[in-house]
């Protein structure tokens, strides 16, 4: 049984500067989604007790070959790739339709795990859409996963409650930045990485016939920080404020 | 013209819907219709609220099941001839959106705070880049589904009358079996309806916590806390979260102490009217997204107030 992870690179949110309140994405490099991370993770640790392969997918820009590097280093076994300029800035059906493309080029695969959200996006929506596409059970929000033969067992936690669940495999997971710590991979791992088995398609090799964009952005801008910003030497002075505020003494 | 469908498990968040249904329809004559599916209870509620209510009675359909939940909606949406479904932007309704609106062949937006309709299309106010910019983002299907965040829109009066109408759909065969649910213990904190919010993130010990919960009662506030706090440390619960993936609150004061101030924090706190940050490196970004900033250690400041306030 082979375990799917989707990565999705995303611009190093620290580096992102603003100009007139506009974000400007030049230079700056990307990274692995954070919670992304986490689902790999997860893979890794599912491959360690139940065997098979943890395959790697995802679309993106040309640089995604390289940004993949570091999950490969940490330990996945394999890498399908959508690579192309012009497929960068997909919204979550395009995307969605993208990965499933890929997952249906994979042999045998048991669980296929997402991130609960993209670092960018953070919109959750391109898991259970896949999961619709290739019409297999689903489970969000997961904080614990375990295999045992054709079946998992995984726990979503709501707000207010988890729910153990039991499905068939091949399903879908999407899993919560706290379920694992996931590993860092070391330096001789990342020099290994670049040898790893990659398949890499561009848009045209697959028959995703994209249609369109469901979803586009008009604006996109920074709020206003009109904070006033004044600094407090002293506890003393600190309650002069909250008192002058009405904070104290009410 | 199609409907507007609204449905969410959730008994607080689904009225809210109902409200973000009659600004989209902007009293133009489209239907608004909601859903309950197993629960007549909220069905007759919705209904009191004004809206068309359809109830889904089917044991087959478990809520915890959402390509079944996903296939039921798809189905009344086609009934109910409704192009918009809205869905509240909790952990249950953001993945069922995704599922859902692959289903109709629609966009879908989450986490929403904000909607207009504009020449036919609907265009959703959200955060982007991990909540450091807002962007406004418009669906262009004809179909849209698109999930709410809690709290953007005033809950829909209760009105007079009101009548629930059953929906008949076919259940898909099961495709999970709940084996258990356990209920998270936590005494249901209302963090965006306090009007101080005392916030402490991991620069703050867990010993100093009941001095910081202290200030936060003596204020007539809440503690909350930065992500980590909880989920790394389990020190408060996650329903005390604030930020992008924790809770958006508007308090009129908020006292921060030991949190570093990345914007996946500081969305949530973005419509506070007055922000204090502790913290004691100077260069801390929250300290630049502050009304008052004070470069000290946490743990003095607080014993200090403390001491001072009780
Ligand atoms: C998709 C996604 C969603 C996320 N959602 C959220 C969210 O909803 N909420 C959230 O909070 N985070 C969220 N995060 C995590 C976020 O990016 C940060 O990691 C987190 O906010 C950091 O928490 P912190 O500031 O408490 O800890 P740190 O970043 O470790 O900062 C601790 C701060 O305390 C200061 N400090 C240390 N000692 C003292 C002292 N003695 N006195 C005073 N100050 C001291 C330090 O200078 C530092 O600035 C999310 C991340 C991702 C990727
Ligand atoms: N371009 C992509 N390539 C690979 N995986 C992706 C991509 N976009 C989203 N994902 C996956 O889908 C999850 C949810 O993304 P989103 O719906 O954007 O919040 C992410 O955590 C990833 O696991």
């Amino acid at each position: 049984m082979n375990i799917v992870v989707a990565m999705k690179q995303i611009p190093d949110l620290q580096q992102i500067r603003m100009r007139n309140r506009q974000p400007s994405l030049d230079g700056v490099p990307y990274a692995l989604g954070l919670i992304d991370k986490n689902a790999l993770e997860a893979g890794l640790q599912l491959k360690e007790q139940s065997g098979g392969k943890v395959i790697l997918v995802s679309v993106g820009n040309e640089e995604v070959e390289e940004t993949m590097k570091e999950a490969l280093a940490a330990g996945a076994d394999e890498a399908y790739l959508v690579l192309d300029d012009d497929l960068a800035d997909l919204e979550s059906s395009q995307t969605a339709v993208a990965l499933a493309e890929l997952i249906k080029k994979i042999d045998d695969v048991g669980v296929v795990i997402f991130g609960e959200g993209s670092g960018d996006n953070y919109s959750g929506q391109v898991g259970p859409r896949v999961a619709e596409i290739l019409g297999l059970p689903q489970v969000g929000c997961a904080s614990h996963i375990e295999v045992n033969g054709a079946t998992a067992r995984v726990t979503r936690s709501l707000e207010n409650a988890d729910e153990i669940l039991e499905a068939e495999l091949p399903m879908v997971v999407t899993v919560l930045g706290d379920i694992n710590e996931p590993r860092i991979p070391s330096v001789t791992q990342i020099l290994k990485a670049g040898k790893k088995p990659k398949q890499i398609f561009a848009g045209s090799d697959l028959e995703i016939g994209l249609a369109g964009r469901a979803v586009s952005t008009i604006s996109n801008l920074a709020p206003e920080n009109a904070r006033k910003r004044v600094a407090v030497g002293s506890v003393d002075e600190l309650i002069s404020v909250l008192r002058a505020e009405g904070f104290v003494g009410r | 013209m199609a409907a507007i469908l609204v449905y969410s498990d959730h008994e607080k968040l689904a009225p809210e819907l109902l409200t973000a249904a009659r600004l989209l329809a902007g009293g133009k004559g489209t239907g608004i219709k909601a859903v309950a599916i197993n629960n007549a209870a909220l069905a007759q509620d919705l209904a009191g609220r004004g809206a068309e209510t359809c109830l889904i009675n089917d044991a087959a359909i478990l809520a915890a099941d959402t390509a079944a939940v996903a296939s039921a909606l798809c189905q009344a949406a086609e009934k109910l001839d409704a192009a918009i479904v809205l869905l509240s932007s909790d952990r249950r309704g953001k993945e069922l959106a995704g599922r859902l609106a692959q289903k109709l062949g629609a966009g879908s937006l989450a986490d929403v705070s904000g909607l207009k309709a504009e020449d036919g299309k609907v265009q959703c106010t959200r955060n982007t880049l991990g909540g450091a910019t807002v962007a406004v983002q418009q669906i262009e299907t004809d179909k849209a589904v698109i999930a709410l965040a809690a709290r953007s829109f005033e809950a829909a009066p209760q009105q007079a009358g009101g009548k629930v109408s059953e929906l008949a759909v076919a259940a898909t065969a099961p495709s999970v079996r709940l084996i258990e649910t356990r209920s998270k213990a936590s005494e249901a904190v209302d963090l965006q309806a306090a009007e101080v919010l005392v916030i402490v993130g991991q620069g703050v010990g867990k010993e100093d916590f009941p001095v910081a919960e202290k200030i936060a009662k003596i204020l007539g506030g809440e503690i909350a806390c930065s992500k980590p706090v909880a989920t790394d440390k389990k020190w408060l619960p996650e329903d005390r979260i604030i930020g992008l993936s924790g809770k958006k609150c508007k308090p009129q004061l908020a006292l921060i102490f030991g949190v570093s101030g990345q914007v996946q924090f500081t969305v949530g706190i973005r419509d506070a009217s007055t922000v204090v940050a502790v913290n004691n490196d100077e260069n801390a970004f929250m300290l630049q997204m502050a009304d008052y900033a004070m470069v000290a250690d946490a743990k003095e400041v607080l014993e200090e107030l403390n001491r001072a306030l009780g």
